[in-house]
């Protein structure tokens, strides 16, 4: 009896090592896990755009986390110029796209680009959120105040304050030759921005 | 009297663990998986398939298979991807070894096009899956990523998870010793 009752002891030790071992791993591996922000499912597109493929693209100067301000006509006649806007830091989506862009900074410098990543959040806020993300080789800027006021130009802010999915390609001339202004609860395909690079890149 | 103490004892702790974190795989679900064979000749003789169009889990010829699903987007996965690469290569080193795990990996919410960029980026040796519309994932039971499972396929082609985890990948000598330890290899 005594025997039993020690092999109890025993294998109800080794269970409760087992299970506050796995929660301890679980709770370490991970950053976003509870700090994103369940923003449920959204409609799709909520603004108007104010440009179209053609148009020269609004020129704009705006804060970077590093601390920079970046205007978009200093890569005129330098470089094509991504725009990826996000809706917001913190969001599902959102969190799970700019590290995509992060590990094809070679596809960007094939193709003579740069990318440009902006949302409506604050200084603090996208320093905190993009931390998370490692080192980005891309400016973050912020189009927080006054609020939206790029997103407001291109016409892909939501009527919530927040802006839209959307990438644009802008080319060395600062015409804009792409644009995607994509479901916000989607993340675009890789390929499709790829592809858009590349025919820019081979026209003359 | 103390066996019943201990058993709810048990069970308490059990459930309280599996109610905070996300539950291992069962069975049941990892049966449900059905994967698009890899058009890459190596790759589909690494991992000893025959057929052009789908295959399960315990088709790969393999005693113990290593799953991880990850996804291009993850700044885990991508920080995890020497390491899990590490481990493939001490398995391959090993003849024994070699003949009886084998790895796979499955983007979730990753096309085609993402995961080979992945490959390339990190020289993922193994083969990867693509998941695009997050079928794979959602069978899974929509893990965050990277999550790793470990998978003991019997000689009767009956199998078994034998561990499962999500992140925290402790490094590949490590993460090699308990694969041989759970799936009885050592």
């Amino acid at each position: 009896m005594k025997k039993s009752r020690l092999a109890c002891l025993i294998w109800t030790f080794g269970v409760l090592s087992f299970f506050i071992f796995t929660s301890v791993a679980y709770a370490t591996s991970e950053a976003y896990k509870e700090n994103i922000y369940q923003v449920g499912t959204l409609k799709p597109i909520d603004s108007v755009l104010k440009v179209k493929v053609g148009d020269r693209a609004p020129d704009f100067t705006l804060p970077a986390v590093t601390g920079e301000k970046i205007t978009l006509s200093q890569f005129r006649g330098k470089k094509n110029v991504v725009i990826s806007f996000v809706p917001a830091a913190w969001t599902p989506v959102c969190s799970d796209q700019w590290p995509g862009y992060n590990i094809i900074n070679d596809i960007f410098d094939q193709n003579d680009a740069i990318l440009l990543g902006i949302t409506v959040d604050n200084i603090p806020t996208l320093f905190a959120w993009t931390n998370q993300m490692g080192k980005l080789w891309f400016p973050v800027l912020s189009d927080f105040w006054p609020h939206g006021r790029v997103a407001k130009k291109y016409g892909v802010l939501r009527s919530n304050g927040v802006a839209e999915r959307a990438l644009l390609i802008i080319d060395k001339k600062g015409i804009l030759r792409y644009i995607d202004v994509h479901d916000i609860n989607m993340r675009p395909p890789l390929e499709d921005l790829v592809n858009e690079l590349e025919k820019l890149q081979k026209q003359p | 009297m103390s066996l019943t103490i201990f058993s709810f004892l048990w069970i308490g702790l059990a459930t309280s663990a599996f109610s905070t974190d996300p539950p291992p795989l069962k069975d049941e679900v990892l049966q449900k998986i059905i994967l698009p064979i890899p058009k890459n000749p190596e790759e589909k003789a690494y991992l000893g398939l025959s057929g052009a169009t789908t295959f399960k889990i315990q088709q790969i010829k393999a005693k113990v298979v290593f799953i991880e699903i990850f996804s291009m987007y993850c700044p885990y996965c991508q920080g995890d991807a020497p390491k899990i690469n590490e481990l493939y290569q001490r398995i391959e080193n090993d003849p024994d070894l070699k003949t009886k795990i084998k790895m796979i990996g499955i983007g979730a919410g990753n096309s085609l096009f993402e995961v080979e960029v992945y490959k390339k980026k990190y020289q993922v040796p193994f083969p990867l899956i693509p998941d695009k519309d997050f079928v794979i994932h959602k069978v899974c039971g929509e893990p965050r990523t990277p999550y790793f499972i470990v998978v003991k396929i019997n000689d009767d082609k009956s199998y078994q998870i034998v561990h499962s985890q999500l992140g925290g990948f402790p490094g590949a000598e490590p993460f090699l010793e308990q694969i041989l330890s759970v799936s009885g290899l050592k």
